[in-house]
Formats: structure tokens, C-alpha cells, sequence
């Protein structure tokens, strides 16, 4: 069985990817099984799909644990536990990262065995992760490397998955994800199908007896406000809001007021600030703000010219 | 006929659209919308001859649902945990006025803590309430179940509303290969909906939820309820053999398999029991004589056909995906009043997993295995056992060391001001 799953940010496609590489494998004769997980479904948050693909019926359900192929719309989710980017990753795994960095650079730095590829873009592309298309670019790689879906069954399963869009779009994607195939084939067959575990042979669970614990203990108090300082939801952002203090009125209340996480602070001289730890990259208040006074930058580009200033 | 990918919920919906159903309340909630925005979409688009209303709640849905029904229409609607609960006051009550419809209820745990994963005690919330109760572990059998449960719920000899139960995410928002029905076939098979004495219209008063005083009327049309809804049993064996004859998909009350010579048995309702067909196949390569039980039709509940697979057997693990505070699984509690004094009554263990939609994996069933294994060499059904692993415990005492140091942080910051 193929076990693939796949990466990204809400709003990044990763839904439709496993759906367009799913349709493929179903069109190559295949037995599919594919879904998105959902949580926190919003823009910029960590979310994952997996595709299931056998000649037989298909009876595993649910996430995957064990997965023979990883891809990685966006290299910011790989150092967030969260994510669960990396989990049940061994020697037999393959992951492909959509990332400026080398394959080595990410063996080093995750210390895994699993192989890595990098899905190659263009080197003046600043923000991979807000790459138009990335969805189908995603899904057309898998293809690729799973070595058995032909280039014009991808096509297919294109026109399938987008049938609800216009045909430029359509083409579009068509034309990303052939390049995307292309670029892929000369590793074709690379992702190896995992096997089913033996009942002769296995770790058994460890179990453990649930205790009696006094309800102060076991009651489901949480106090709110720690709780969101902790969260750093500031790590789903993809694009982020800048203020221009030049250009800032000193309203004292519209970006604040119109901010839906609380994000933005007003500072004892009158003027706004954000909190970068939880502004999630809505961008309400870039859209609100009356002179204009707030612009929005890839995250990926803000964290460079951070990095830069550093150093 | 060819397959195509579809969702749970898409399927559900599509069981709506070929039965087809004329009226479909609704009212949105997590992981069952889908279902109400397939069928919008279609409403909407003129491939749907029906009439779909958004109510303020579900409490209303399911009056609307079943006054809908009173008056000649087919309904379907659908809900989820929460939802089912906020309604149940009428799912109660329209079960009493004999009005036949569908139901799609897509479990989900309930509060508290709030989830939107799926477990199964959200639907057994609804057991005793006189509805048919069909759970469903396949994008297939949703689709076909929808068809299934109308034939059964309209049945003269029945006609009681009707839940076709799916599992959140599992299935709701899982693709699979999915056979449709030809729209045709499929609305020879469900036939015209007769609402013999149920006509409830504008110009002709009648009262359905009539109040009674005394035990002895109440009694007749309480126990009448309970009569009709386990006249469906032997119901749904006709209605099984036309579907099979008409579809070539056979769905017996109790999906058995590799049972003929098997030892040692998992029993469960829902999707997880096709990741027990997995662990089933693995066990018997290794020697291990298991099979699995898996009831489609859960109220009425094939007891006699449970005792009948049963008898014999050396050891039975009951897996719930539910839990009756102060009693544990639900179905084990069934099972156990289902086997109570037969003679070559199994070994019965029980075992609760797959709440709020946690994982069984592949060596816990395994691990079941071996342990009915030794409880038939001891003689002897070991102690529930919650399916929880020593790793979800350092985690769950991570989360509690978080909310401790918050608590103490906010208790020294109050002493402060």
C-alpha cells in the first residue's frame, strides 16, 4: 500500500492536493482512500492530508502513522511539533520539501534517515510557501515519485479535482504540474509501498491502568489567559502586517479595535503595536487602517531582513 | 455502473438525493454540514426536486423533519453530537407519532471536554428513543444505508423514524470508491412513500402528540413503539434480499467475518472495525483462530443472531467507542444481557477505545487477542480495560503541569494586587 501524506498551511491547497493525487491513483486502478485532517481550520494554520492507494480494498483508516512518502508545501511547519510533520518518519521514509535549503542542510538539522528531496523552484522565488499553484505542484511531485500514475492520468485527475474553477485556472495548474512531473521523473518510483504489520511479531502497547484522581485534579479548569500567552499562534502566519510609524495617525483605536486576536496594543505614546508572538497574519488591520499605515510582507521575507539585522 | 471517490457525507447526501426525499430541514454543525451543502447545492441548481429549509435549531429541525413526514413528504435531515443532543427532546417525541424519515447523524464525542473527533455517544444518547438505529463502517454502506433505512423506516409494519450513523472524520470527510446506485433502480427500490393514516393537512385538524392520562394508555402506545421497532427485524431481512437482488451488495444484519471456525471473536459498531478486519487477517497468518462481528442494525438489535454467532466460542472482546459513565461500554452491556444464560456462553471482555476519535492501532488489536487467548487458558474475562498507552499519559500530565504553573502563576499575581 502507498501511504503519503501531505504538509502545509490552511489556504495552501494541501486538501486538493490529496484529492487530485487520490483521483490519479483511483484512475490507475487503484483503491483510494483520501482526507484531510481539520482542527483549527484557518488561514496560515498547520494542517495535513494523506492519500491511501492499494490494489486491494482498502481497510486501514485514519492518519498515518507509518508513511512511505512525506511532502512539505512549507519548510516553516517542520520545526513545530504541532505539525507533526515528522512523525513515524524512518529509514524507508522519503520526504520532499518545498524549501530554499538543500537536502542535506534538513538531514542534518532533523537527524533523520529518511531521504529527503527538495521540490525545486526557482531561486529568486522569495516566499516558497505562498508559491501560487503549490497544491498541484505538491501533488503532481508525488506522482512522480510514486512511479505509477502516467502524466496524462495526473492531467486528469486535474480536471477532475478543479472542474469547479475556471479554465484558465485549470490550464494553469495543468501547465505548474506537468513541470512539476517532469522535473520529478527522473526519480520515479522512489517512494517505496509500506507493508501491513504481523500479529507474529509486534510491540504490544503499553498500557496503562487509568488512576482515580480527585476531581481539583481531573476537572478540565484552564486559565485563559495563560493559555493564549503560551500558544504562539503567531507561528501559522504566512504573511505579515508592518506598521509604518511615519505614516501611523496615532488614531489610537481603529487597528486595535478591529484586530480579532487581541493582537494589537495600543503604547503609552499613543501608538499601535503588534504582538508578533500571536498575530496570526489575518491582515483586518492592513484592510482597516485609515492612511494606510500598515503593510503586509511574506513572513519568510520579514524573518530574513530580521535575521540580517542580527547579524 | 461505475464508482467514483466520495466523502461520507456526500454519500449520505447522495442516499438523500436517490431515494429521493421532498423536504430537508437543516441546521449546520461540524463534521456534518457537508451533507446539507451537497444537498443545497443540488436544491439550488434545479437537480434536486426538494424543499430545503435552514431552521433556528435542532430541536425545530427534527419537529420540522417529522411534521413534514405527518404530511405526506419524505424527509431527511441531518445532525451531529451536539446537535442530536439539543434535539433530543423530539427525538423522543416523534418516534411516538409514527412518522417515518431519515436521519443522518455523523457521531461525534460529546461535551465535556468539547471535540469534534468521533466516538459513539452521541448516537446511544439516542438508543432507547424508538428511532432504527443503522451504523455504517464504509462510504458505501452510507449511501446504500440512507436507501435501506427509508424502505425499513416506511414499512407499514414499522414505520418509525430512522438514524444511519457514520463517524466523524473517518468517514465523514474521507474519500473512498464509492458504487451509486442507478437514480432509478434506487427510487423503484425505496417506492412511493405511503403515509396511510398520516394526513396531516391544513384544512383537516389532527392531533399527533396526543397526552393521555394514566399508565394504561400510555403503556399501549410506549410498548406498540417498542413492538414495531423490533418488527424490523425480521423487516429488514426482506428488505436486504430485494436490495441485494437489485444491487448485488448484501448487508446482513450483522456483517460476520472470517467467523465459521473462529475461537475467539472482536465485536464493535462502526468504521474502526474495518482496521479489526485488518488486525484479523494478520492474526489468522499467524495462527490465531479470530474473527469479527460487526452489528449494521443496532436498534432493533439482532440479539438472537448475536447468541447464535456466539454460542460456542471461547472468548468475545467487546470494543466501545463509548462510554456509560458508572456502567463503561454500551455494547458490551447489550451483549452481556444478550448472552445471559445460554449454555456455551463465550468469555466476554470488555474493552473501551476510540473515544473522541483516539487511534486503535493494529498491535492493539493484537494485544485484545492475546489477552482472549489467555483469559480462555485462566478461565476467566480479564478487567475492562481503557485502551490508553503510558506515552498518551506523559502527555496528558504535560498538558496538566502547564495548566498548574498557569494557576499558580495567577494565584501569586491575585496575592500581589
Amino acid at each position: 500500500m502507498f501511504r503519503i501524506r501531505f504538509h502545509g498551511r490552511g489556504g495552501q491547497g494541501m486538501k486538493t492536493a490529496s484529492r487530485i493525487l487520490g483521483s490519479a491513483f483511483f484512475r490507475a486502478g487503484y483503491e483510494v482512500q483520501d482526507a484531510p485532517r481539520y482542527g483549527a481550520e484557518r488561514r496560515g494554520a498547520p494542517i495535513f492530508a494523506y492519500v491511501r492507494a492499494d490494489r486491494k480494498v482498502i481497510n486501514e483508516r485514519g492518519i498515518i502513522d507509518h508513511p512511505d512518502l512525506v511532502v512539505v508545501a512549507d519548510d516553516t511547519l517542520v520545526g513545530m511539533p504541532a505539525a507533526g510533520v515528522t512523525q513515524g518518519m524512518d529509514a524507508h521514509t522519503l520526504m520532499l520539501i518545498n524549501s530554499h535549503e538543500s537536502a542535506e542542510v534538513w538531514s542534518q538539522r532533523l537527524n533523520t534517515e529518511a531521504s529527503i528531496l527538495i521540490l525545486a523552484a526557482r531561486e529568486d522565488v522569495a516566499d516558497r510557501a505562498s508559491l501560487p499553484y503549490i497544491g498541484s505542484r505538491c501533488a503532481a511531485a508525488a506522482a512522480a515519485l510514486c512511479g505509477v500514475i502516467s502524466r496524462e492520468i495526473l492531467i486528469a485527475a486535474i480536471n477532475d479535482e478543479l472542474a469547479h474553477l475556471s479554465t484558465d485556472v485549470i490550464e494553469r495548474n495543468c501547465q505548474i504540474a506537468q513541470t512539476a512531473f517532469d522535473q520529478m521523473s527522473d526519480q520515479s518510483g522512489l517512494v517505496k509501498q509500506g507493508g501491513s504489520l504481523s500479529a507474529a511479531d509486534y510491540i504490544p502497547p503499553e498500557w496503562i491502568d487509568m488512576p482515580f484522581e480527585k476531581a481539583e485534579v481531573s476537572n478540565l479548569a484552564i486559565h485563559a489567559g495563560a493559555t493564549s500567552v503560551k500558544v504562539r499562534t503567531g507561528l501559522w502566519r504566512t504573511m505579515r502586517p508592518v506598521i509604518d510609524y511615519d505614516r501611523c495617525s496615532g488614531c489610537t483605536w481603529i487597528c486595535s479595535t478591529y484586530c480579532p486576536d487581541g493582537c494589537i496594543d495600543v503604547r503609552a505614546d499613543g501608538y499601535p503595536e503588534i504582538d508578533y508572538d500571536h498575530c496570526k497574519g489575518c491582515l483586518v488591520c492592513v484592510a482597516q487602517c485609515p492612511p494606510h499605515a500598515i503593510e503586509s510582507i511574506p513572513e519568510q521575507t520579514a524573518r530574513e531582513q530580521e535575521s540580517g539585522e542580527q547579524t | 455502473m461505475t464508482a467514483k471517490l466520495l466523502t461520507g457525507n456526500s454519500a449520505a447526501a447522495w442516499g438523500a438525493r436517490l431515494a429521493p426525499v421532498d423536504y430537508i430541514p437543516a441546521f449546520p454543525i461540524t463534521p456534518q454540514t457537508e451533507i446539507i451543502e451537497d444537498l443545497a447545492f443540488w436544491v439550488d441548481r434545479g437537480e434536486l426536486d426538494a424543499r430545503l429549509v435552514t431552521l433556528e435549531s435542532e430541536h425545530s429541525m427534527i419537529t420540522a423533519a417529522a411534521a413534514a413526514a405527518s404530511s405526506g413528504v419524505r424527509a431527511f435531515t441531518a445532525t451531529s453530537s451536539q446537535g442530536l443532543l439539543y434535539g433530543m427532546e423530539m427525538i423522543y417525541t416523534v418516534s411516538g407519532w409514527r412518522t417515518p424519515f431519515v436521519l443522518v447523524n455523523v457521531s461525534r464525542g460529546l461535551a465535556s471536554p468539547i471535540t469534534l473527533e468521533s466516538d459513539h455517544n452521541d448516537i446511544m444518547a439516542a438508543r432507547d428513543s424508538g428511532f432504527l438505529q443503522i451504523h455504517c463502517a464504509t462510504c458505501q454502506e452510507i449511501a446504500d444505508g440512507v436507501l435501506i433505512a427509508y424502505r425499513l423506516a416506511e414499512h407499514p409494519e414499522v414505520r418509525v423514524p430512522a438514524i444511519v450513523n457514520l463517524d466523524g472524520f473517518y468517514l465523514s470527510f474521507t474519500r473512498e470508491p464509492v458504487d451509486l446506485p442507478d437514480a432509478s433502480k434506487a427510487a423503484a427500490f425505496v417506492g412511493e412513500y405511503d403515509p396511510e393514516n398520516l394526513q396531516f393537512k391544513g384544512n383537516t385538524p389532527l392531533s399527533q402528540a396526543m397526552a393521555v392520562l394514566g399508565g394504561g394508555p400510555y403503556s399501549y402506545f410506549r410498548y406498540e413503539t417498542h413492538l414495531a421497532v423490533e418488527r424490523a427485524l425480521s423487516i429488514y431481512d426482506e428488505v436486504i434480499e430485494e436490495f441485494a437482488a437489485t444491487f448485488g451488495r448484501r448487508y446482513d444484519k450483522i456483517d460476520a467475518y472470517c467467523m465459521d471456525d473462529a475461537d475467539y471473536v472482536f465485536i464493535m459498531l462502526g468504521s474502526f472495525s474495518t482496521k479489526a478486519r485488518d488486525a484479523v487477517d494478520s492474526l489468522r497468518a499467524a495462527g490465531n483462530k479470530i474473527g469479527l462481528l460487526r452489528p449494521r442494525l443496532f436498534r432493533p438489535l439482532p440479539a438472537a443472531l448475536l447468541r447464535q454467532w456466539l454460542r460456542g466460542r471461547r472468548a468475545v472482546a467487546v470494543i466501545d467507542q463509548n462510554i456509560s459513565m458508572g456502567m463503561g461500554g454500551i455494547l458490551h452491556s447489550e451483549l452481556a444481557t444478550a448472552l445471559y444464560g445460554i449454555d456455551k456462553a463465550p468469555l466476554l471482555a470488555s474493552y473501551i477505545g476510540g473515544l473522541g476519535g483516539r487511534d486503535i492501532s493494529q498491535q492493539e488489536f493484537f494485544a485484545i487477542a492475546d489477552e482472549l487467548n489467555l483469559a480462555y487458558q485462566q478461565g476467566a474475562a480479564p478487567p475492562v480495560r481503557l485502551l490508553y498507552t503510558r506515552n498518551e499519559m506523559t502527555e496528558m500530565r504535560k498538558l496538566q503541569a502547564i495548566a498548574q504553573a498557569e494557576h499558580a502563576e495567577i494565584r501569586q499575581a491575585e496575592g500581589k494586587s
